[in-house]
């Protein structure tokens, strides 16, 4: 069997309070494919996103990212000389830095990784400015390259945000909520640019988001993971034809799905209310 | 002022300016040539300033207070005067002292401030010792630096450097401390180094608190040097006003003073004018917040 892009392999995650966030937790995603993570909050969707990211270590179990143990290299590394896999990671919050201009911002991962790092001070007036201007072009953001942060507006921050996870070619681009903050006609606005993004670039997605129309409008597949601590309940493939348009998603079969899938994720959340309270009750109890 | 005839209320007298009868027309464009709210501000400041001194004269005048208790700032002004030739040198030695002294109290803490802010073990280690060593009375200090390097101006520069090392350090831990979790996460996934997430984001960051911490820097600056000027040194505005007021030269003193306070004014002045243009976006930031 051929190994998959991300690979997930009986991952447990434990906080240091002793809180389980994952739980024997399997999954596998192919190269190019598009995965919304969905759940009730508090699941750990947010702890994968992390483990893929390698901003965390999984307690057990082995997390692999382009045939590579996710995160910095380390000693007891499954592959440390693969070459790394480009990331790029946007969150809900855009966090720009207010001492740069909007392009600036943008053009932060070609300062970081390889191979532009190396040639960032020869081309940063030139190629790697174009490169961000034209992808802020693309999400609607023509001329506001000399802008500063403060001076747009949440959503607009956003697409500014979309653009940094994406300048650098990631073959793996995290999402983590990132149209969460914004209101409804700008949120579905930025699923359209996201689509056209994907069918652009192509790069693999992990998008978690609790929106189950995003999931639905967005993904090739959704997973529906269980209340703390997460497991994967479902996984279900979407097969709406692409480009999807907005009009599509008003669709009875579109509906339907979003129908089912809520109805999966209240069950999921009724089935571990017991489990949480709980959990709950035994955090106070340490706080106090 | 007469009410309007076409005025709403008119049973209500008219409160200048709320008047619409076209009389009233051209006191309201007089109101837009005043000054801006800036030139304003500058101009209270100023009076102010001059408003304090003539107070201070004309209770000196008013109740017959010796000049060897409290000189008026006429009689101030005319000592600054005419010992200026006398005094001009040790103005410039302690200005000297203070600038190098502060300088690397800054040198120094922005070092200690990067290292404790970007480790938690440094932070918990060095932070006990550093409160410890802030707390000591400076005086105290100043006879050890003499024993060890004599009089002088080495005292003097160690002294000022020592008391301006703190609010730099606490402040750009701070500043460090402060980055957000998510920014640096965008940047560790991208395979960030931890000197690459201090240079792009740590750093910028913590410069809008250094800035605040190198006002407070270079007042205490001052304070140390005079501290040590006073104590041991034979030049100096310090030294200058320890001697005036073995002399009962109370007027001399109160010079000695002023200068002190016109160059603490300077100093400060050039800190947040460098402020300003290195960390403006801060401040653009609280404009925009405003309007």
């Amino acid at each position: 069997m051929t190994q998959s892009f991300i690979d997930l392999a009986d991952v447990t995650l434990r906080y240091g309070g002793g809180t389980v966030a994952l739980d024997h937790t399997n999954l596998k995603i192919d190269q190019g494919d598009f995965v919304a993570l969905v759940g009730p909050s508090g699941c750990g969707k947010s702890t994968i996103l992390k483990l893929v990211g390698g901003l965390l270590t999984p307690s057990s179990g082995a997390v692999i990212v382009g045939g590579r143990e996710a995160g910095a290299p380390g000693a007891r590394m499954h592959n440390p000389h693969a070459p790394r896999v480009r990331i790029g990671l946007a969150f809900q919050n855009p966090t720009m830095l207010p001492w740069l201009t909007i392009r600036e911002n943008v053009m932060i991962p070609l300062k970081i990784v390889e191979p532009f790092r190396s040639e960032y001070a020869r081309k940063k007036k030139g190629e790697f400015a174009e490169r961000a201007e034209a992808l802020l072009a693309q999400v609607g953001l023509k001329g506001f390259g000399d802008k500063r942060p403060w001076q747009l507006s949440g959503g607009m921050l956003q697409r500014a945000s979309l653009c940094r996870a994406l300048v650098h070619d990631p073959q793996l681009l995290l999402l983590d909520e990132p149209f969460g903050a914004l209101d409804s006609f700008t949120r579905e606005e930025l699923w359209e640019i996201m689509q056209d993004l994907w069918i652009t670039k192509r790069p693999t997605v992990l998008l978690v988001t609790h929106d189950l129309r995003e999931s639905a409008y967005l993904a090739n597949r959704i997973c529906v993971m269980s209340s703390r601590p997460g497991r994967i309940l479902e996984d279900r493939t979407v097969e709406f034809a692409r480009p999807r348009t907005l009009e599509s998603s008003y669709a009875p079969e579109f509906a339907s799905l979003v129908q089912e899938l809520r109805m999966r994720i209240a069950h999921a959340r009724t089935d571990s209310d017991a489990k949480t309270a709980a959990a709950e009750a035994l955090a106070a109890r340490r706080v106090a | 002022m007469s009410a309007a005839p076409d005025s709403i209320t008119p049973t209500v007298s008219p409160l200048p300016g709320t008047a619409r009868s076209a009389k009233d027309v051209p006191m309201i464009v007089k109101e837009k040539f005043q000054f801006s709210p800036k030139t304003k501000r500058y101009i209270l400041s100023a009076l102010a300033l001059i408003g304090f001194f003539l107070l201070w004269e004309m209770i000196c005048l008013a109740s017959g207070v010796s000049d060897l208790v409290l000189p008026r700032p006429s009689q101030i002004a005319v000592v600054l005067w005419q010992k200026f030739p006398l005094l001009w040198p040790h103005t410039v030695q302690t200005l000297y002292t203070t600038v190098v002294g502060f300088a690397l109290g800054v040198l120094v803490g922005v070092v200690i401030g990067v290292i404790i802010g970007s480790s938690r073990l440094a932070y918990d280690v060095a932070y006990p010792l550093l409160v410890g060593f802030s707390s000591i009375p400076k005086v105290a200090v100043v006879p050890i630096f003499v024993v060890w390097f004599g009089s002088g101006t080495v005292p003097a520069i160690l002294t000022s450097l020592v008391i301006s090392i703190f609010p730099v350090v606490v402040n750009v831990a701070t500043g460090l401390a402060n980055t957000e979790p998510e920014l640096e996460d965008v940047l560790k996934v991208l395979g960030a180094s931890k000197t690459d997430i201090l240079w792009n984001v740590g750093l910028p960051r913590a410069l809008p608190y250094l800035f605040a911490s190198l006002k407070i820097a270079i007042t205490l600056s001052f304070v140390g040097t005079v501290l040590s000027e006073t104590v041991a040194a034979n030049k100096g505005i310090g030294t200058v006003m320890m001697i005036a007021s073995g002399n009962f030269d109370v007027p001399l003193v109160f010079a000695g003073l002023f200068i002190l306070a016109v160059l603490g004014v300077i100093l400060y002045a050039v800190s947040a004018f460098i402020e300003t243009r290195l960390t403006g976006w801060t401040q653009r930031k609280t404009d925009m917040a405003m309007t």
